[in-house]
């Protein structure tokens, strides 16, 4: 089964390679179908690896070893894969979701002159994903882990010549190797710790190993996470990044990249329950979460209202995490890949037809025209919102109970509040994109050709019936098959879980269903609410952007810029130019003595000699 | 006889091209071939050098000036053999990659060239210091013409100053190196390595060798000849001086200031390690400061240094490990990095980036090709850099976490001028003129490819370079511990 591991990677990597070699002679028809084609064949690899595992104890793991990599002494890491169940689980989510972000990109991508370069980052950005996943040592995973930045670097900034996007594309790059800095050094720890970076073998050691320098080394790898997943404090790049073509959007936000934190810490369960930097996960997750609910609120491009909604969600994953249940966080990573891909292609639709429209003061009154584009928002938002039965109660649900089952009350109540605002954000973007009368009549938009709706059709159907996968009616399979994979999950005290459930559900779908209604009618007919001072501060992100160019951006290239001129052209160069100066003069006032006058020259030595036989007397 | 024919192949290649009567074609064919021939027997070497040996393989001895007990001794370790081999690499690379830029004096150009190639492998390979101060020197001569006849506007100043620099370096080397047989009686570097010296003389001889070696990789603060030599060289100058001509210095601390002078490396190694983390991030600083594209990488170089001077003094395996494979990493993607900038450069006569954007509307295939070497730079995974400042980082971190979280700095630096440069000068609104921007040339197309096929060769399975040079770098790194022992 060796192979099936390898090709889940190959595949996509060999799409692009050949649309990177060769795509520029090939019609846009042959690139899009290799592109395809390629992810929908992982997917199948994927579902024959899971095959597999459902019918092996839970922790096997299907490994493959490619060959030795780097080799230095006691530090020896070869190219190996591993498929287990958590991997698979998200095998089956980068490649499904990816396969129809593909699909849709055909759609949306047509006309567009550089298809070969787009289809070709794409599948590297999958191949990159997929290299994370199955990475079956630290090093490897780290691999994947820069090589999607690098895919979202080139992604964002595909359209280049505007100036934003070229610009975007650096800051998600430069923001994520501050994450990958950290990270790095936390490799370097845990090699000092373990000996090794291969994931059993960390697993094995744990007992043994010292609980600070464990601790240290799960804060440096989440500060990794923080970056590449758009967590508190480096969250900055996400919004940015909607300069990319939407389904790239789609990509980054459900399918690759910022999912890579929760799965890291997933990945390492073992490590972070004894490190004890749990509750740090839960926090920063749990205030990310909330912060970045309020920040869309006060958003007016829809896209951006979706970007800090997925910075919100992804906190609700490390808020499960921390909490204890790492597959609450999984459910929700893959809850929220079905509704977040769709939302977003739901706005590329809109885009599409509004000819890359976004502002949502100049639309509205969509859904008229766009029925289907409207009813695919509406589902997407309403699992979102965790409405039962869409998918995102059940994940939502699951995340909340971790958190009231291990006493973190104050988080519960934040996850809760946020459940609210998030429903009250959501529909405020629904109402002002579909709702009421058209922005501009004048414009006549259309519902998107087939080849971009089935692919949203499918995210719709599983936005809606998802959730079985998690229903505790039905067994909630899905938590089965990653349970036995976390073992030792820890495990909520019984007599919470009897109190909980009943109350927990009804809080998150009545904070749900407040928000649903604040945003109905305060956004109701289009009208904008004057919101003031706190306007302002939720649609400039409390600040914190400006914070950071006043306390970082602009410092650094002030010290950049002094290193430079000052300290380089004048202090260094300055004294060595001063030294040769020094020698200069020394060498013209020694030249003075040099006259070629023969009479003074007798002079000087006589006085010379006269000096050597006085010392010599004298003495 | 296989070093020797090494050294002399270029240096003979040099002569002939001398003699050749002016005709372009022709000499740029026997220039070419020879540069392959050197090539083809360094990778020869390469391939068959056993990856267990400790110590020197081919040496040969040829008593030179009995009198003194210099004798003519070349051999080659683990260490030499993949600098042996980048050289060999980098000048067939850097004379196709600037085929059409020397249009003047092309027989002296490319005489001076492979002269200069055969210096150069006889620094690597020398094992009598005053061989090895012969090669060392003779090295400065034709890369002195280089910048002064082929050179940019400011080329004198550049040229003079990069030679008082190297020169006063190399006058304390020669102090030293006339201490050191007084002291010992030998020029002969197989027996000085296998001859402990006292303390306090390891001391102020290590200093004397290390002033030279400082300022040739060039170590913070005697860095400033640097971006003027670069600034001023022609392409191909620039490519062998970043490439091969700052991994002299490197290689000389390790081979001598570690090898002979073990205990003063010792003391000195705290102070050294600093400068170089100095450099790291001072360097990435001062280059994304700069407006001329190829100030800004002289200034990375500086930077990426910092990292082979670090990997070298925390005396950890991995930490001088990465630093050998960080010097080869550097010759390969600083060296492409300069290449880029000739491209740039023959089309829009002018390396200001103000003066770019929207380079990779016209030239894609280029652009595409600079982007791998620019993140073969930034040390991105699956590239070399990153397996060379990875075993740098570890290493650095298992000795001193504080120096490794500081060099992680770099890490960060080195995307942010790196990617803010691509920025300004590939992408943005097309402000370049297309019709001066022609598509690469299948010569620089093919410098730059064979740059990236070895970057992802390195990057992807760099054992064979690892494991060849691990045996001698290991004996190095006990021999140092072993110095720390009686330190203490």
């Amino acid at each position: 089964m060796e192979w099936v591991v390898v090709g889940i990677v190959a595949l996509p990597l060999a799409g692009a390679v050949t649309n990177g070699l060769v795509g520029g002679r090939l019609s846009a028809r042959a690139v899009s179908w290799v592109g395809c084609l390629v992810v929908l064949g992982a997917f199948g690899l994927g579902i024959l690896g899971i095959r597999d595992l459902s019918a092996a104890s839970p922790q096997t793991a299907l490994r493959a070893v490619l060959w030795e990599w780097i080799v230095s002494g006691d530090f020896r890491v070869a190219w190996e894969l591993q498929l287990d169940r958590l991997a698979a689980v998200m095998v089956l989510v980068v490649t499904g979701v990816g396969f129809l972000i593909h699909v849709y990109s055909v759609g949306y991508m047509r006309g567009e002159e550089a298809i070969s370069r787009y289809f070709t980052y794409l599948n590297l950005f999958v191949a990159s994903m997929l290299l994370l996943v199955l990475g079956g040592n630290l090093l490897v995973l780290f691999v994947g882990w820069e090589l999607v930045g690098l895919c979202s670097y080139l992604l964002i900034g595909f359209w280049f010549e505007r100036e934003p996007a070229a610009a975007a594309g650096r800051k998600a790059f430069v923001t994520n190797r501050i994450g990958d800095a950290a990270f790095l050094l936390g490799l370097c720890l845990l090699f000092v710790i373990f000996q090794t970076l291969d994931f059993e073998a960390i697993r094995e050691r744990l007992p043994q190993a010292p609980p600070g320098a464990l601790t240290v080394a799960a804060l440096l790898l989440f500060a990794g996470a923080t970056g590449k997943s758009a967590q508190l404090p480096l969250y900055v790049w996400l919004p940015d990044a909607m300069e990319g073509p939407t389904p790239v959007s789609a990509l980054i936000h459900a399918a690759t990249m910022v999912t890579a934190g929760v799965y890291l810490v997933a990945r390492l369960w073992p490590l972070y329950l004894a490190s004890g930097v749990l509750p740090v996960v839960a926090a920063v997750g749990a205030s990310t979460a909330l912060f970045a609910a309020t920040v869309a609120v006060g958003q007016t491009d829809l896209k951006r209202v979706l970007a800090y909604s997925t910075i919100s969600q992804i906190g609700y994953m490390f808020l499960g995490l921390g909490a204890g249940s790492a597959v609450a966080g999984m459910f929700h990573l893959t809850a929220h890949a079905f509704f977040k891909a769709l939302l977003f292609l739901s706005a590329g639709s809109v885009m599409h037809a509004m000819h890359d429209l976004i502002d949502m003061r100049r639309l509205g009154g969509l859904g008229r025209a766009m029925p289907f584009t409207a009813a695919s928002f509406l589902v997407g938002a309403l699992s979102l919102s965790g409405i039962p039965p869409f998918v995102g109660f059940f994940s939502k649900e699951h995340i909340l109970a971790a958190a009231r089952a291990h006493s973190l009350v104050a988080l519960w109540g934040v996850g809760v509040l946020t459940a609210g605002i998030t429903a009250l954000y959501i529909t405020r973007a629904a109402v002002l994109t579909f709702a009421g009368p058209p922005a501009d009549p004048a414009r006549h938009p259309h519902e998107a050709p087939p080849v971009m709706r089935w692919p949203m059709g499918v995210l719709l159907v599983l936005s809606a019936v998802g959730g079985f996968l998690g229903a505790k009616a039905l067994g909630a399979p899905f938590d089965r098959f990653l349970a036995a994979a976390f073992e030792p999950e820890v495990k909520p005290s019984p007599e919470s879980e009897a109190f909980g459930e009943l109350v927990l559900g009804l809080a998150s779908v009545g904070a749900a269903l407040a928000g649903i209604a604040v945003g109905w009618l305060a956004y109701r007919g289009r009208r904008m609410p004057e919101l003031g001072a706190l306007g302002q501060a939720l649609s400039r992100q409390w600040y914190v952007e400006d914070l950071y160019q006043a306390v970082l951006v602009r410092p650094a290239r002030a010290l950049a810029r002094f290193c430079a001129q000052t300290v380089d052209l004048h202090w260094i160069d300055g004294a060595a130019n001063g030294l040769a100066a020094m020698v200069g003069a020394l060498g013209t006032g020694v030249r003075r003595w040099q006259t070629g006058y023969v009479r003074q020259y007798a002079a000087l030595f006589l006085v010379g000699t006269v000096l050597a036989v006085a010392y010599w007397l004298v003495r | 006889m296989m070093l020797s024919a090494l050294v002399l192949l270029p240096i003979l290649g040099s002569v002939v091209v001398m003699l050749l009567p002016r005709r372009e074609e022709l000499l740029r064919a026997v220039a070419s071939i020879t540069f392959l021939l050197t090539l083809a027997l360094a990778a020869w070497l390469f391939w068959a050098f056993p990856p267990e040996e400790r110590g020197f393989r081919w040496v040969e001895r040829v008593p030179w000036i009995p009198a003194l007990g210099a004798s003519y001794q070349l051999g080659v370790d683990g260490i030499s053999l993949l600098l042996v081999l980048l050289t060999a690499f980098l000048f067939p690379v850097a004379l196709l990659g600037t085929w059409d830029a020397v249009r003047q004096r092309v027989k002296e150009y490319l005489s001076l060239l492979l002269l200069l190639e055969g210096a150069i492998l006889g620094t690597f390979l020398a094992l009598d210091l005053v061989l090895f101060y012969v090669f060392w020197e003779a090295v400065l001569i034709p890369m002195y013409f280089l910048i002064g006849l082929w050179g940019g506007e400011r080329r004198r100043y550049a040229a003079v100053k990069f030679f008082l620099f190297t020169m006063a370096g190399s006058v304390l080397m020669l102090l030293g190196i006339i201490v050191l047989y007084l002291r010992t009686g030998t020029f002969d570097v197989l027996r000085l390595l296998q001859t402990p010296l006292p303390p306090q003389d390891q001391r102020w001889l290590f200093w004397a060798f290390t002033a030279a070696f400082a300022i040739k990789v060039p170590l913070f603060p005697l860095h400033t000849w640097l971006p003027d030599a670069h600034v001023e060289a022609p392409t191909a100058g620039s490519v062998i001086l970043a490439g091969l001509l700052l991994k002299m210095g490197a290689y000389g601390l390790l081979r001598y200031g570690l090898g002979l002078f073990p205990q003063a490396a010792r003391e000195a190694a705290s102070l050294l390690s600093l400068l170089a983390v100095v450099g790291i991030l001072y360097g990435g600083a001062v280059a994304f400061a700069q407006q001329d594209i190829k100030k800004l990488v002289a200034y990375s170089s500086i930077s990426h240094l910092g990292f082979v001077v670090l990997g070298t003094f925390v005396f950890t395996l991995q930490g001088m490990h990465g630093a050998l494979l960080q010097m080869v990493n550097h010759g390969l993607s600083t060296g492409g990095l300069f290449l880029l900038v000739g491209v740039l450069y023959e089309r829009a006569h002018t390396r200001q980036m103000d003066a770019f954007g929207g380079v990779a509307k016209v030239m894609p295939t280029f652009a595409a090709l600079s982007l791998f070497i620019v993140f073969s730079s930034a040390a991105l995974p699956g590239t070399n850099g990153f397996v060379g400042e990875f075993l740098v980082l570890l290493g650095t971190f298992r000795a001193d976490v504080r120096l490794a979280a500081l060099a992680a700095g770099g890490v960060i630096l080195s995307a942010v001028y790196l990617l803010w440069m691509a920025q300004r000068v590939y992408f943005g609104p097309r402000r370049v003129d297309p019709d001066r921007f022609t598509p690469l040339t299948w010569k620089e197309a093919t410098a730059l490819v064979a740059l990236i096929l070895v970057i992802l060769w390195i990057g992807l399975y760099p054992k064979p370079l690892l494991e060849r040079s691990e045996a001698a770098l290991s004996l190095l790194s006990a021999r140092l511990h072993a110095a720390g022992e009686v330190v203490r």
